[in-house]
This record gives C-alpha cells, structure tokens and sequence, in this order.
C-alpha cells in the first residue's frame, strides 16, 4: 500500500517575539531576542530572573472571558495558535468532514501556574476551595479537547507529552494518523507556559537554566563556548497537516509537504544526552529513511540547539554520525537563541520556522555564536539570516528521559 | 434591590460571563444563564468567599437562582 501523502496547509504561533506567525517569523529573520526580565511574578530569591515570556496576548481576543477562566495559560496559547492556523488554512468544519478532523495538540509540562494557584487555594481554605475546573484547566489534553468542541472537530482528539518533544511527536503522530487513514486533517503541535514560581525553579534547581541576569538578550547562545544553559521560554506552535489529494480537491495553499518522521529513545540517562549524541543520531536516521532521501538531501536542519553545555555538543557529534560528510555542507540554525526553550512548544513553533525556511528560501540565524566551541564546528548561520535554496529542511527535538523526534519538511513537487 | 442581591447579581454576571440585564431574580442559572453543574459549584463557592459563609452541598443544590441565593444568604446571615 501507497503511503497518503501529508502537506502542511496551515500555521499558527504565539512565541516571545510575536503574536502570530507573521509577526514571530519577521523578528527572526531580523535576529531579535525576546529574552527579558521576568515580571509575571517576585524572582528576586530565584538564581535565574529571566526568560523568554510572551508579550502582549490578550485572550479574549480567541475565548470569551468566561471560558479562558477555565483554562490555564498553556491551553490560551495552544488555542489562539490554533486558531491562526485554522484560519490560515481556510479550513470550514461542517457535517460532511467534522469526523475526519482532529487535533493532537501537546504540552510538556501543561497548567503549572494553574496547579500552582490550585494548591495555594488548598491550603489557605482546605478542600472547599478547590474549584471544580481545578483539573480541566491544568491538564496537558485539553487544549485538544477545548479546539475539538470550538469547532467541532470529531476525528482523533489526543495529545502526546514527551517533555520537550512534544511538538514535534504530535506533528509525526499527527501526520501518521493521515498517512493510515484515521484522518483527513489533524490539527497538531505544542504549547507551553511554565514560567511559574515551580517551573522556573525547578529548571534552575535541575541547572539546567543560564544563568546570565544581568544580560538576558545574549543568555541563549547556542553552541557558543560561554553558553550556560537554556532560556525558559513560552509560546505555542501549531499546524494544520492535510492529506495531499484532500488539500488539492478543496484547494488549500500548500506551504511544504511532511515527508518524513523519526523518533528513539536514548536509553541512557534522565536529562543527560547519550555518549555522542547516538541516541539523536538515529532519530535523525530513522526520519530520513522514513522519508526515503538520503543525507545530502537535506539543506536546513532547525536544530534542538538548547544553548546547554553538553546537549549542543551532543547534537553536533549526532548531526555528523547521521548526515557522514554532509554535516559540513548543510546549514544548522537555532531559532532557541531568541525564542529561548518553548520545552512541549519547541517542536510545535520550529516546525513552522522549518516550514517557512523552505517558503521563503531563507534559513533563520543563530544569533548570539560570537565565539563557537571547538567542539560545535558546524554551519550554524551565526548571527544574521541567510537566503539559499532550501528543498528539504529538518526540525529536531530532544527530551528529558531521551525522548528523540525528528520531522522532515519538503518543498511541493 | 438590596445590599445582597446587588452583589448576588455582581458574582453572577462575574462567574457566568453574562449581562447583567439577563440575571433577574428569578433567572435559572443553568436554564437562562446558561451556566453547567462545574459553573454552579463554582459560583457557590464565589458565594461563600463573598458572604463569608459556607454554604453545605444540600442547600447549595437548592439554589438556582438570584433569589434563592439572596433568601439563603438572608437566612444565615441574620
């Protein structure tokens, strides 16, 4: 049996540096940071007092008060990204199609604030206060499961959390469900806001975090020999993934089609790279023999590319194992060094980066590569945006737990 | 109107994202307000917060609407 062919017809993000996906993709063409100070809450006991928030987002603009309410921040984020994509890709749910419309829309870490606030309520008042939408508004599936009732939506109605994988899973799973048949559409992607008083200090306490106060701007540098660390960012990253023949009958705007996805695990340690990256390496593997190319195929890699010690180093040495004499040649960019680590929005929002590079024939720039370690000795697109030809472009994401997944982009033919 | 009913109504229109011409003393939280069995729990329990009151599950479930909640909240309340 022939495999379905899946494309991309929409895009949707909120990300640190835009409300939309024109607003966010122009910031990173241009190189600007949308690291800053963090003022949601009192930082002053944390070791870090930075981050990659979103700015600006008002609700109501995609839900009515009353329903926002019930959702905590991660669940606003995924759905307004929804809906800009949804509506990018014209897309009309009626009687006719609802049932082969669905959503996989993830988060790695899902209502933090929210279970934050919940716990608070507990404990100044006891089990009373506790509100009935205590458990709806925090849990990962219900951005799924609010975009699904929204529009009516009656196809798969899931969500896959694998940490910081998660966005780029749910686009594979997503674009798996079309290729078998158990969907037309899927609505799929990540988001995240775990920039609370226990995200943010869990993540420092896991050292995982720069540590750079007293300039932000320049804390996520990716593969630059003084990066320290990643920069917690918020956000969300949605697409609409559609089965070729269907998006062609209806005449959709095709952006690029999903040729390809993989995934592994490292099997070696919770938040720790595997020994060269090997686990990365086959991930990597494993999507381009899904996608039937080979090596040289591939123009544009959008790196995992967190600005840690040991992860960026790692996903070099895996960029080499799995792309042999071609990693010299193809350009390898972190959109992390403005956007900081949307963690399960990550894979959601470099996927419509990847998307667009191969739209717009531009790669996004990694800025903030002043001085690149020995050991990152790549093409990393430092500092300012580079036009080339772009047919095929590869996003990667890694998780805490050695989570690994890979999707492959490529131009329509 | 008095005192309760005004801040009755206030919650109501805060709670259930309505206007406040639709919450009359006689509208039905679920059947005109179109609130569901987790808004009423809620709103019961912006009641509490408001009035300084707790208001136990049996009565709590004979209160559905503006006038209800005003008689009870009278009836602890004096």
């Amino acid at each position: 049996m022939s495999k379905r062919r899946v494309v991309v017809t929409g895009l949707g993000a909120v990300t640190p540096v835009g409300l939309s996906v024109v607003e966010s993709w122009e910031n990173i063409l241009a190189g600007k940071s949308g690291v800053a100070p963090i003022t949601s809450f009192d930082v002053t006991d944390f070791p870090v007092r930075f981050g990659a928030s979103v700015k600006g987002f008002d609700v109501e603009t995609v839900i009515s008060r009353k329903d926002a309410k019930k959702m905590d921040t991660f669940i606003h984020y995924g759905i307004a990204a929804a809906v800009e994509a949804i509506k990018d890709a014209g897309l009309e749910v009626n009687d006719a199609n609802a049932e082969r419309i669905g959503v996989a829309i993830g988060s790695g870490i899902g209502g933090l604030p929210g279970i934050e606030a919940g716990y608070d309520s507990f404990l100044n008042g006891g089990p009373r206060k506790i509100s009935p939408f205590f458990v709806p508004s925090n849990i990962i599936n219900m951005i799924s499961g609010n975009l699904s009732i929204m529009y009516g939506m009656k196809g798969p109605n899931t969500a896959i959390v694998t940490a910081c994988s998660t966005g780029t899973h749910c686009i594979s799973a997503a674009g798996r469900m079309i290729q078998y048949g158990d969907a037309d559409v899927m609505i799929a992607g990540g988001a995240e806001m775990a920039t609370s008083k226990t995200g943010l200090g869990g993540f420092a306490a896991a050292r995982a975090l720069s540590t750079r106060n007293d300039d932000p701007t320049t804390a996520s540098r990716p593969w630059d020999k003084d990066r320290d660390g990643f920069v917690l960012g918020d956000g969300a990253g949605v697409v609409v993934l559609e089965e070729y023949e269907y998006a062609k009958k209806r005449g959709a705007t095709i952006y690029a089609e999903l040729i390809g996805s993989g995934m592994s695990s490292d099997a070696y340690h919770m938040t720790m790279p595997s020994q060269g990256g090997e686990g990365a390496a086959r991930c990597m593997v494993n999507a381009m023999n899904d996608a039937g190319i080979n090596p040289e195929d591939i123009h544009y890699i959008n790196a995992h590319g967190t600005s840690t010690p040991a992860g960026d180093v790692a996903e070099t040495q895996a960029i080499k194992t799995a792309m042999g004499h071609s990693a010299q040649k193809v350009a390898v960019s972190s959109t992390k060094s403005m956007i900081g680590h949307l963690l399960g929005a990550a894979g959601g929002v470099e996927a419509v980066f990847s998307v667009l590079a191969i739209r717009d024939q531009v790669a996004p720039p990694t800025i903030n590569l002043d001085n690149p370690d020995e050991a990152c000795d790549l093409d990393y697109v430092p500092h300012t945006a580079r036009e080339m030809p772009i047919d095929i472009a590869m996003s990667n994401s890694f998780g805490f737990g050695g989570t690994n997944g890979t999707v492959i982009f490529k131009k329509l033919r | 109107m008095s005192d309760i009913e005004a801040r009755v109504k206030e919650i109501v229109v805060e709670q259930l994202g309505v206007n406040a011409d639709e919450v009359t003393a006689d509208a039905s939280f679920i059947d005109d307000l179109g609130a569901d069995s987790l808004d009423t729990v809620e709103l019961v329990m912006a009641l509490e917060e408001a009035f300084e009151c707790e208001i136990p599950d049996e009565e709590a479930e004979k209160i559905t609407t503006v006038k209800e909640a005003v008689a009870y909240i009278n009836s602890v309340q004096s």
